[in-house]
């Protein structure tokens, strides 16, 4: 239960930082807040030679909001995320879905930008960046590129950053008041990994009606699942046989697999309920907002 | 061939301590097998029990997913740095003693460093805040049930402290 030997390197700067990935190639790792990577090492499921520790670079734990958008950089703790009224006020989905990450402990030290860039497909922030389409900024030696939502998360802890890059930012654009938000999940303990977890989004037309609707998964698939109901839910008001059918859509679209903690059968279940859930939460949220706005 | 070792220097409890290690030296084995403070129990090493559990800068972490040279220069508190000044009982110590909260207390020391955190940001909390505090630590004796009586007496405790 120890971590393999390994160089450490903890440059003060942006350029020192991209410098010492480049120079290990893909025998690097970045090491933020460590809390998933850790453990990896210490079970030896990750053995990199050179961890590049980033938590000394300033620059990295700027929490920007503005009125048009929150850009959040790779060492902001969790905890400081959740806990930023002016962050809950632009994005409301950040901090509903923020209290399901591990434990406040855990969230003292974890970073949300590393949680995405895990790729983690039982990571809530990961269904967060796909529903609501984040932005990852990934910077290399070679150039700074960006990409969009559900682009980013490739497979089962696997995203589009390549050796030698990092991400250096997530950017959320602020949600208009006519859209509300909402994350549900299921798990044997509060604090563990979802064996089941939505992420929904309604935003409202004209007269309090549904517009769009969408919803991400995770814990059902290798990545993040989004799914538009639009098609059921717009036009509508409150009515239970429309929110039952987009559940029962959304649960017949996918096909979990099963494993020690949930079947098929049952995850496909939670699916359908959460996603009815989540998508009622989410309408009152929306009507919520419209409400505070008026 | 010996593996590199590292200064890396910290507060703990107060006191400036410091020491050389490899990189991959995790803040429990550094604070147990370094510095001699076995005060701090290293019960699952992968950050689920929580018996590791102490202060960096004020807030609560897990010291096993932590390696020691990240965290030079911080100021860190231990359960042994909980204690009154006068060597007495710190008010979470002093619950879990009136409520029997604990039984082998193996994983106690974890939970008095959450707990005392968890007062400095929460005086005053209700009984679902208390549940809360404490979820992310394992107490396989209890059941719980005196944990969180301790968590409500230690606020109390704490609050007849601060009166003149």
């Amino acid at each position: 239960m120890k971590p393999a030997p390994f160089e450490y390197v903890r440059p003060r700067t942006r350029a020192g930082v991209l410098a010492a990935l480049a120079a290990a190639g893909e025998d690097g790792k970045v090491l933020a807040g460590g809390q998933s990577l850790i453990p990896l090492l210490s079970m030896r499921l990750a053995s990199p030679k050179v961890l590049v520790d980033i938590n000394l670079v300033p620059d990295f734990s700027a929490l920007k909001i503005s009125p048009t958008h929150v850009e959040i950089g790779p060492t902001v703790r969790h905890q400081e995320l959740l806990t930023s009224e002016a962050v809950r006020k632009a994005v409301p989905l950040l901090a509903q879905a923020l209290s399901y990450v591990a434990h406040p402990v855990i969230r003292n030290r974890g970073t949300s930008v590393g949680s995405i860039a895990h790729a983690d497909p039982s990571g809530e922030l990961t269904a967060v960046l796909s529903l609501l389409d984040g932005v990852v900024t990934i910077e290399g030696q070679d150039g700074t590129r960006e990409v969009t939502g559900s682009d980013f998360f490739l497979g089962p802890l696997e995203s589009a950053i390549n050796s030698g890059e990092m991400a250096t930012r997530v950017t959320f654009g602020r949600l208009p008041t006519t859209m509300g938000t909402a994350c549900v999940e299921v798990s044997r303990r509060h604090g563990d990994y979802a064996l089941v977890g939505v992420c929904a989004a309604i935003v409202l037309g004209e007269d309090h009606q549904i517009d769009r609707a969408r919803i991400s998964l995770f814990s059902v698939g290798p990545t993040p699942i989004v799914i538009d109901v639009s098609g059921i839910l717009k036009g509508i008001r409150i009515d239970s046989k429309h929110w039952r059918e987009a559940a029962r859509f959304i649960a017949s679209s996918v096909d979990p697999d099963g494993d020690i903690h949930a079947t098929t059968a049952y995850r496909k279940n939670l699916v359908e309920v959460l996603s009815k859930r989540g998508l009622q939460c989410a309408y009152q949220n929306a009507l919520d907002r419209v409400a505070v706005k008026q | 061939m010996s593996e590199k070792h590292i200064d890396v220097s910290m507060t703990v409890n107060g006191f400036p301590r410091s020491g050389s290690v490899p990189a991959r030296r995790l803040l429990s084995d550094f604070l147990r097998h370094d510095l001699q403070l076995t005060g701090t129990h290293v019960g699952c090493e992968h950050g689920v029990c929580g018996a590791c559990t102490v202060l960096l800068n004020g807030k609560a972490v897990r010291s096993c997913l932590l390696f020691a040279v990240s965290v030079d220069g911080g100021e860190i508190v231990t359960v042994e740095g909980l204690a009154n000044q006068d060597g007495s009982l710190g008010p979470v110590q002093q619950a879990f003693h009136e409520c029997h909260g604990l039984q082998c207390g193996f994983c106690t020391p974890g939970f008095i460093t959450t707990i005392s955190a968890f007062l400095d940001e929460h005086p005053n909390p209700t009984e679902g805040q208390a549940r809360e505090a404490i979820a992310g630590n394992l107490c396989r004796c209890t059941g719980y049930q005196n944990i969180i009586k301790s968590v409500l007496r230690a606020a109390e405790i704490r609050n007849e402290m601060m009166q003149p």
